[in-house]
């Protein structure tokens, strides 16, 4: 794009202007200039910065235009311009009746998705009347036991009209079985059924550690709902291969992005292994990245993300579909960067975090509330969060033009350097024989410790500053913002509850799916069409949990996945 | 050569959010205590038994599922049933303020909520692992 002359030139001068910005250097703002993932920033950045720019075809090798090719600019032509992104505030706490009104108060004020928080023990397969629940019940999002709460949850809410993302995991394939379940009760078709399903084993194992079975019988759950899903649910997103815990527990951008990516691809070829083609599946895959801090290492990441994913998606997997090449994202903004001090900035955060993430082209987006290092969401903490998106949309002008950082050198810069760390971690896990090996001997969970073991260095020796933690603290603060409570009431009738389903059940029937759900895992059928009996007979989270563990086995981790650094 | 202090750190209930308590751990090591993480999912009556198996001074738990207010009485109760109410027991997490006095006051020694240093957590060990032994030794 630059002759090999003009680069030259440029050279010259930088040379020139180095000599002058020398004199200047002595004084320094700040005691380092680095990332937030601990990676050096130049002074500038110019042409003579980006590797390749003097090629004539660099523009359409690294950036095209947004909708085409390798999607670096954006996954859609028009972007913002033709549909703002999907404003979609996760929630869930206490009992399915109090859920169910936080979701019509959200939908209410706006929000144009719903996103659902499970507790523990959902995540975990335990209903909320097993001794391991105790005390977890309603904690970290709503608890579901039976059909009779999903139908609690969604109640007064058409689940033809609204898209329902669901963060749940282990036991994903009976979270969708009742989702779907509730949907055929309420004559809404199948085909019309839309949303996301976090359904992403392979980082519970790296990162948020909320697993039930072994790796590979989880998988399989994966690929069984997704081969059902192809034929009958074909508007929901199967799967939202998820960076955002991983970022979350410590790793740093690039391992953020390679790790998620690597587990990507680990299940667009298991399911070309089942036998599934590309092209029938790969169009509702779906990601989710953290937001963090450093606004222009974030919005690189989400660039080379696009690239890195589009050219493997054509040239390694052969996807012939212009869908399968696009890599669509959520993003939430990082819990992590949130301070329980002065409580009320993290408003300001998540507002420059949550325009990095529209900066970087996000399809949906979930702002944080100020006091989650407190506790849940209080209703004003939560609306204002969503508020939050509504001025980005509306008053910052982010939305008029198609990637507006898109020949920026820094950030194509620094998009072409997270694109080749990326690279540099792919090839690790292969070494290791790919990403299960690399789960089971703990390579994914030692580095993403020791990540978080520099970052908390270098706050404490203040190399790195968080404003109200290492300096513009309050002294004797007083938390001055309301904090919601989940009372231990909520757990008593959701026990109570699950008590009273279970007793009304057709005993018969429910041991009949139950069995049979057993035989089929145990075989090599597809497990989803069995889940859906035993949810439709009201067989318990719990209950096609334990047939499971019995048959599969329970994973925990080994002593090299729990190295601290 | 005095005694190496001795700590346990674990991860109590469901919760599998292990940032933290990894982060204290290689604090920890590096402050030149003796670790053991036990790792997630333990129940109240593994964390206290490992205590007393490996001999600690202290334990630390982390929790951020918000289900401190049953975890940590368990834990105290359950030391008290293995005659281990001298260890001390300390935590950290998502922790509101009354939640915290009311735990402090049960018997948990000190909890740590988001934004405390590390150093202040190790800090913390030495004096009272000093004073502990104190104690022992006038006994």
């Amino acid at each position: 794009m630059f002759s090999q002359k003009y680069l030259e030139r440029l050279r010259e001068r930088m040379k020139q202007w180095d000599k002058e910005a020398d004199k200047l250097r002595a004084r320094k703002s700040l005691p380092r200039f680095f990332t937030v993932s601990g990676d050096d920033i130049d002074e500038l950045y110019t042409p003579a910065s980006v590797k390749g720019a003097e090629e004539d075809d660099w523009y359409w090798e690294k950036l095209g235009l947004p909708g085409q090719f390798p999607y670096t600019r954006g996954v859609h032509h028009t972007l913002y311009r033709g549909r703002l992104w999907t404003m979609r505030q996760f929630a869930g706490l206490g009992t399915p009746r109090q859920t169910n009104e936080r979701f019509k108060m959200l939908l209410k004020a706006g929000g144009t998705g719903l996103s659902t928080a499970f507790d523990l023990p959902t995540l975990m397969g335990y209903d909320s009347d097993h001794p391991r629940s105790l005390g977890e019940v309603g904690k970290c999002g709503v608890a579901v036991d039976t059909l009779a709460d999903m139908e609690i949850i969604f109640d007064g809410i058409d689940l033809g009209k609204v898209s329902t993302s669901m963060t749940i995991n282990s036991p994903a394939s009976i979270l969708l079985a009742m989702y779907l379940a509730v949907a055929e009760k309420e004559k809404v078709p199948f085909d019309q059924v839309r949303g996301t399903l976090q359904n992403d084993i392979l980082k519970e194992y790296i990162a948020q550690k909320e697993y039930i079975f072994p790796p590979r019988p989880s998988v399989r759950l994966i690929t069984d709902m997704m081969s059902y899903c192809t034929e009958h649910v074909p508007q929901y997103n199967t799967i939202s291969i998820s960076g955002y815990h991983i970022r979350e527990a410590g790793a740093t951008a690039a391992q953020e992005l390679a790790f998620t990516l690597a587990d990507g691809f680990h299940y667009i070829e298991a399911a070309m292994a089942a036998g599934q083609n590309v092209d029938d599946f790969a169009p509702r895959l779906s990601f989710f990245f953290n937001a963090h801090s450093d606004f222009f290492e974030e919005i690189a990441k989400y660039r080379a993300a696009r690239r890195i994913y589009a050219r493997r998606m054509r040239d390694k997997y052969g996807a012939k579909d212009e869908r399968s090449w696009l890599l669509r994202f959520h993003t939430q903004t990082a819990g992590c960067t949130l301070t329980a001090q002065q409580p009320e900035i993290n408003i300001a955060r998540v507002a420059l975090q949550g325009l990095s993430a529209v900066l970087g082209g996000t399809q949906s987006l979930h702002t944080n509330s100020m006091d989650e290092t407190l506790a849940l969401p209080s209703e004003k903490a939560a609306r204002i969060s969503l508020r939050t998106q509504q001025i980005i949309a509306y008053e910052t002008g982010a939305p008029n033009t198609v990637d507006p950082l898109g020949g920026s050198w820094f950030v194509e810069a620094l998009t072409d350097r997270m694109e080749a760390e990326a690279e540099r971690i792919f090839a690790e896990i292969d070494e290791r024989g790919g990403v299960i090996e690399a789960i089971e001997e703990g390579y994914f969970q030692r580095e993403i410790a020791r990540s978080a073991y520099r970052y908390q260095q270098e706050i404490e020796k203040k190399e790195r500053i968080v404003v109200g933690i290492n300096d513009f603290a309050l002294e004797n603060e007083v938390i001055e913002i309301p904090v919601l409570r989940i009372d231990y009431e909520s757990e008593r009738q959701q026990v109570e509850f699950c008590k009273k389903i279970k007793a009304q059940r057709d005993q018969a029937e429910l041991n009949a799916n139950l069995e049979k759900l057993g035989r089929t895992a145990a075989g090599t059928g597809n497990t989803f069409p069995v889940i859906l009996d035993c949810v439709r007979a009201y067989a318990s989270v719990g209950e096609m949990c334990d047939v499971l563990r019995k048959v599969w086995g329970e994973w925990s981790e080994s002593q090299a996945a729990m190295q601290v650094s | 050569m005095p005694k190496k202090i001795r700590v346990l750190l674990a991860k109590p209930g469901l919760d599998g959010h292990d940032r933290g308590i990894k982060v204290i751990a290689a604090a920890f090591r590096d402050a030149g205590f003796e670790v053991i993480y036990t790792g997630l999912r333990q129940t109240p009556q593994m964390i206290v038994d490992a205590a007393i198996q490996e001999d600690v001074d202290a334990i630390g738990v982390s929790i951020l599922s918000g289900a401190h207010m049953t975890l940590f009485p368990a834990i105290l109760e359950e030391m008290k049933k293995k005659g281990a109410g001298d260890i001390i027991l300390f935590g950290g997490g998502i922790i509101p303020d009354d939640d915290k006095e009311a735990l402090e006051k049960l018997g948990v020694a000190k909890i740590f909520t988001p934004g405390a240093p590390t150093e202040d957590a190790i800090e913390y060990i030495r004096r009272a692992v000093g004073e502990r032994k104190t104690d022992d030794a006038v006994m």
